[in-house]
């Protein structure tokens, strides 16, 4: 039976904010499913009594004076913007009329 | 004499001892890049001018006999993940083609303020996924030992600009062997950090919980010297360990005696190039002759490395790669109707097809419905692989096993299989999972002429040892030492 559909790869591509075409749509379906099928193996294993492991690391909540350091100048973060007027970032009509 | 030719460390002593001057230095090296770049194709943009300028400024402390810094008009290549002021950035994909960073990366900081020089940014897989470099956007870069063959990657713009003697040294970053890989393929050292040994801060994010910036250098003594550099706390990235740095070179006694390596049994699996396995045992029994001792070890879970890797790996990017909506910086489509059409159309237009793909199979193992199924299994499992690591350490010191399973492969060869090219990492996943330090150095070739990959692993913090053990190995053999005819 197949991992994964069609309708699913549409659906999943919208949550990822991802546009496919048709063919891309196609090959894509074909190459998860497979992909997935060889991810089954993991089904192998009891993990019933394991931890997941997020990081390997012991991580510990880091906090700093709160002291006003210099930081990026408003024309350096603006520099790479595709589209801005004055000090925004602009971006195209969020709301139809 | 070929400066170009020189180790980092036989340049330092140059320069340090005031025997050659730095723009000499840098001169050299560009007019290597000259001759052979047309070939190899490594890097994505070359900064001639910027290094030129400051060899300038160290020949005039040389002049006047001041003290320089300690890699002062040493010149190295960057992958083109790493951040770099003034300097575009791409991760070879369309969709940063343009982007020019604001600020340094924490590495580029500490070379910078070691004295190091930028020849350029490398080539690499788009984003760093991938394992031959094919998936870049802008081009091809080839293997110096033989230009019909992949240089490994995703850090191959890297490995071959060190292999070609482009540049003295490079830096690179690995998720599931991004260094170590194209490192044997290309025939050099090249060295994957515990997690957290390096600063993350300015490295464009793949996988958080499994990335690690790491040098790739022309023998084991200077990758020491760009690890002692580039490591240690940043106050900037939380998950950098607050872990003292030793003097990796000064470690480098070449005394591995009653040092225990294991070999772990699963690492012979079908499809192994018979020319790789032997030229492992081959290496084992060099290690042995230096007096190290072999202890069989098991990692009963290696089998399951890569599933587990390919959901963790790609459920961080697909949430890490939300970034990228033609906002703040990047690729904007010209073409959208309103805001949400604009997202889909930018990266749509912005992405390459396996970007794409590893996007896809993050978010279907993060959606609702699948999380328990696909995502936490796989960090379940990654409990089950950290662990084997933490048995195995108990009986033996480093581990030793090959790189990858087979040599440089051909252009082509395995890009309609998303999955054969995911497989040619299974070596190397299993420490990124892990958190564990790897270096792969060169244990010989192939009769083609191929390098072939010697991996030593070592305990978490311990890149110490395996230094050692791979510096030990070098000065016993003969391989580091030989070029590509380019």
């Amino acid at each position: 039976m197949a991992k994964i559909t069609r309708k699913e790869v549409e659906h999943v591509a919208r949550l990822a904010r991802l546009e496919l075409t048709e063919e891309e749509k196609e090959r894509m379906t074909a190459q998860l499913d497979s992909i997935l099928g060889y991810i089954d193996k993991l089904d192998e294993l009891d993990t019933s009594q394991v931890e997941p492991t997020t990081t390997v690391i012991p991580m510990v909540s880091v906090m700093r004076e709160d002291a006003v350091r210099p930081s990026l100048k408003q024309e350096d973060a603006l520099a790479n913007a595709p589209d801005r007027q004055d000090a925004f970032f602009r971006v195209p009509r969020i709301i139809e009329d | 004499m070929e400066l170009h030719r020189l180790t980092i460390h036989e340049l330092r002593d140059l320069i340090q001892k005031g025997e050659v001057s730095p723009v000499r230095v840098v001169q050299d090296f560009l007019i290597r890049i000259g001759q052979v770049e047309e070939q190899v194709q490594a890097f994505n943009t070359l900064t001639p001018r910027m290094a030129v300028g400051f060899a300038k400024k160290f020949e005039e402390m040389q002049a006047r006999r001041e003290k320089l810094p300690p890699l002062a008009g040493v010149p190295l290549a960057i992958k083109d993940v790493i951040c770099t002021k003034g300097v575009a950035t791409t991760c070879s994909s369309r969709i940063l083609e343009n982007y020019v960073p604001p600020y340094n990366a924490t590495v580029m900081a500490r070379l910078n303020a070691a004295g190091a020089l930028m020849l350029g940014k490398t080539n690499m897989d788009e984003f760093a996924m991938g394992s031959s470099t094919e998936n870049s956007a802008f081009k091809k870069t080839r293997n110096p030992w033989n230009l019909g063959c992949v240089p490994g990657g995703s850090s191959g713009g890297s490995a071959a600009a060190v292999a070609a003697d482009m540049c003295a040294g490079a830096l690179g970053s690995d998720t599931g062997g991004s260094i170590r890989q194209p490192g044997g393929f290309c025939g050099i050292a090249a060295l994957k950090p515990t997690y957290g040994r390096v600063s993350r801060y300015g490295l464009v994010a793949f996988a958080s919980s499994l990335d690690q910036i790491g040098p790739l250098a022309k023998d084991v003594r200077d990758a020491a010297i760009l690890l002692k550099v580039i490591a240690g706390h940043d106050p900037l990235d939380s998950t950098s360990g607050n872990v003292p740095v030793p003097n990796y070179e000064a470690g480098l006694t070449g005394d591995i005696k009653g040092l225990r390596v294991g070999i772990p049994s699963e690492y012979s699996i079908p499809g192994m190039d018979p020319e790789v396995e032997s030229a492992i045992h081959k290496a084992i029994r060099v290690l042995e002759g230096l007096g190290a001792v072999q202890e069989n070890v098991a990692l009963p879970h290696t089998d399951y490395a890569v599933a587990t890797y390919y959901l963790v790996a790609t459920a961080e990017a697909s949430s890490n790669l939300e970034r990228y909506d033609g906002v703040k910086y990047g690729y904007r489509t010209p073409r959208s109707e309103h805001l949400i059409d604009m997202y889909m159309k930018t990266r749509r237009e912005g992405f390459g097809p396996e970007v794409k793909r590893r996007i896809m199979l993050g978010t279907y193992a993060l959606s609702a419905g699948y999380y328990d199924a696909y995502y936490l299994k796989a960090l379940k499992v990654r409990t089950l692989i950290r662990q084997d690591f933490t048995e195995a350490f108990k009986r033996c010191d480093v581990i030793v096993t090959p790189t990858s399973p087979t040599p440089a492969f051909k252009f082509g060869e395995k890009m309609d299989d998303p999955l054969q090219m995911y497989l040619s990492d299974i070596f190397t996943i299993s420490g990124n999972l892990a958190g564990v330090p790897g270096i792969s150095v060169n244990c010989g070739f192939t009769k083609s002429g191929l390098p072939i990959g010697l991996q030593v692993i070592g305990k978490p913090f311990d890149e110490e040892t395996i230094l050692r053990v791979a510096h030990a190995y070098e000065q016993a053999t003969p391989w580091h030492r030989e070029r590509p005819r380019l």
